[in-house]
């Protein structure tokens, strides 16, 4: 499924912050965008599922499939979160309920969603696990958020984000908050899950570096507009805006090759 | 982490002990987790072993402190027990001091008092001339019923309206609750509940005035001493209505206060966790939106809330010395006020062995739903 958004408009107490955004994800493919902070990349994700900041106002389309996000009754898009659109958030540390077990957060969703029972989910739960390569996935079932380092709670999140098998993935930041030595891994097993799920992913991030590792097409984010969008090897090679050129110009050369 | 011997407890006693912050992880691999099923107790099990030794330790020092507070009172029981007659005659002062034990000296005294209290025995009041044991069985239900209900109603109404004030705010509903409950801690307690009095009784003829049920009705067989509780166990619906619509006015006069607290902080507690993270996370996770209030905003709150709650109580019971009085509720309050003005020391003494414990155990209950709550208090 594809996930297309155009137009989008939003603006927060009168002021403007994404001014008519577009962007296409498809299955199998991951996204990334990029852009300086504040420029609206957190903003666009949220969009999507409707997430917005209380006050905010929409405008444009957000088309998955034949349906319009931004039109969807408030009982549909429900249905839509989590289950066909799911999301991982910047820092694993506050994303992760802290009194709740991993198998809760796991489960909670699935259950409600699928209609699964309690034993049933709990198995698919132990797999995506396993899938996410969490060590022991029997065990960290019943653990709480504070008994995993970062790099694990973000594979944990990504679990849940997949547990529903959504069609989408927007992943605002996945490794920004994880030391470097953990980013790679979390990087390779979200690429590694859109290729054999053939999920849509946007992958949101500042950092040329990780973007040029994994996506396959770039879009540059500023002052709420896209500036730039394309295959990777062409924005990333041949920038065609003076603001990505200069991104790239800060960036140490041997990152890109 | 812990070696074989436990982890000692966690600093303190007291709700300021509960750690806010996550504590930092590592270590607590597989290896951690086999250590903790080799030594068998469920961790929830150990950590309320060591808060019940805890509050034991505890109670030993409030007898320590009520014995010493009530003999460093200036003022001679002698005097405040005698006649002026039976004052003037040394033979009769000594017989009765050494009748109660006061010519010992005292950390025999002491002794004597730790060992009555193993038996059960508080001494003699001084004024009633019964055992004080018996006295405060006969008042402490009283006062237990009446904050017991305004607890009750406190929690209830104070989380209740604090969220809908946080779900709906800076709409008409929250102003309107922030208002309620700004009067509710400004106004004080013994205004309102003389207002209460005039106005719903003396002037509305709605309530009962004073007392626990109708005379005409006489009491309930006592099992627990508390008028409804009985008056339900002997099937009197009779007698629980009219104790019913007693206990209405003073419980809400006492509670007021403590709605208006609760209010207060349960909004803040729940505007700033539906500012979380995980809030936001578990809303993409498309849960209904009870489910996410309360699993995942309640939860949270709740650990500030029960802070609160547990300090607001202490003040509560204070509370019930002036409403007792103004209603005439025959409660723990009117025997402490008696028994202080005539310096019937057993009697104060055991006033305050039952306040210190139920202090003790509203923060027994304050630290055990922490840990109920919160996994990182019973974790480390
Ligand atoms: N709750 C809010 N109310 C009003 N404006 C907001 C709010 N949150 C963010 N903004 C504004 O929206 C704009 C876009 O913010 P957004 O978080 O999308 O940026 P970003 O590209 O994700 O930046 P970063 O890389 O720092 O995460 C910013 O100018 C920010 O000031
Ligand atoms: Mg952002």
């Amino acid at each position: 499924m594809t996930l297309d958004i155009s137009g989008l408009k939003v603006s927060i107490g009168g002021k403007e912050i994404l001014g008519g955004v577009d962007l296409r994800l498809a299955a199998g493919r991951v996204h990334g965008l990029a852009g300086e902070s504040g420029s609206g990349k957190t903003m666009t994700g949220l969009a999507v599922l409707g997430l917005l900041p209380h006050g905010a106002r929409v405008s444009g389309s957000i088309r998955l499939g034949e349906r319009d996000l931004l039109t969807l009754p408030p009982k549909e898009l429900n249905r839509v979160r989590g289950g066909e659109v799911a999301m991982v958030f910047q820092d694993p540390a506050t994303s992760l309920h802290p009194m709740l077990t991993i198998g809760k957060q796991l489960t909670e969703h699935m259950r409600h969603h699928l209609r699964l029972g309690r034993a049933e989910a709990k198995a698919r739960a132990v797999e995506l696990l396993g899938k996410v390569r969490i060590p022991g996935p029997e065990e960290a079932y019943g653990r709480f958020p504070h008994q995993f380092s970062g790099g694990m709670r973000q594979r944990v999140a990504i679990a849940i984000a997949l547990a529903c098998s959504p069609k989408v993935l927007i992943a605002d930041e996945p490794t920004t908050a994880l030391d470097v030595t953990v980013q790679a891994g979390v990087l390779r097993l979200l690429r590694g899950l859109c290729d054999e799920l053939g999920l849509a992913v946007l992958l949101v991030t500042h950092d040329l570096g990780v973007m040029s590792a994994v996506a396959d097409e770039v879009s540059v984010m500023k002052d709420g507009l896209v500036v730039e969008s394309g295959p990777r090897g062409q924005v990333l090679r041949e920038p065609a805006h003076a603001y990505t050129r200069s991104l790239l110009d800060s960036l140490p050369d041997a990152e890109l090759r | 982490m812990s070696d074989t011997t436990g982890p000692p407890p966690s600093g303190g006693a007291g709700p300021s002990s509960t750690r806010k912050e996550p504590p930092p992880s590592g270590g607590a691999g597989p290896l951690a987790t086999r250590k903790i099923r080799r030594r068998g107790a469920h961790p929830l099990a150990r950590f309320l072993v060591r808060r019940v030794l805890l509050a034991v330790l505890m109670a030993w020092g409030i007898t320590l402190v009520t014995f010493v507070l009530t003999n460093l009172v200036p003022g001679d029981p002698v005097a405040a027990n005698l006649g002026q007659r039976a004052l003037g005659d040394p033979a009769i002062v000594a017989q009765w001091r050494a009748e109660h034990g006061l010519d010992q000296p005292l950390w025999r005294q002491y002794l004597l008092h730790l060992q009555g209290l193993l038996q059960g025995d508080l001494g003699t009041s001084q004024q009633s001339h019964r055992p004080v044991s018996q006295d405060l069985a006969e008042f402490v239900p009283a006062t237990l019923e009446l904050a017991g209900a305004a607890i009750l109603v406190s929690l209830v109404l104070g989380v209740a309206f604090g969220v809908v004030a946080a779900l709906r705010r800076d709409r008409l509903s929250d102003h309107a609750l922030r208002v309620l409950s700004l009067i509710g801690i400004s106004v004080p307690t013994f205004w309102l509940a003389l207002m209460a009095f005039y106005l719903f009784f003396y002037r509305l003829q709605l309530t009962p005035g004073s007392g626990r049920v109708d005379a005409a009705l006489g009491l309930a067989p006592a099992v627990t001493g508390m008028q409804t509780v009985d008056a339900l166990l002997a099937g009197r619906w009779d007698i629980f209505s009219s104790a019913v619509a007693h206990l209405v006015t003073p419980a809400l006069v006492l509670a007021l206060y403590t709605i208006g607290l609760l209010t207060r902080f349960t909004r803040s507690a729940v505007l700033e966790v539906l500012g979380q993270d995980y809030v936001r996370a578990a809303r993409a996770k498309g849960l209904p939106g009870r489910v996410v209030l309360f699993r995942y905003v309640l939860r949270s709150a709740l650990v500030p809330i029960i802070t609160v709650a547990g300090l607001a109580f202490g003040s509560l019971l204070s509370g019930t010395v002036l409403v007792e009085a103004i209603f005439a509720w025959p409660g723990i309050g009117q025997y402490a006020y008696k028994s202080a003005t005539t310096l019937d020391l057993p009697a104060v003494m055991g006033v305050g062995l039952v306040v210190g414990v139920v202090y003790l155990v509203i923060n027994l209950v304050v630290d055990v739903l922490y840990g109920v709550i919160d996994p990182r208090v019973r974790l480390h």
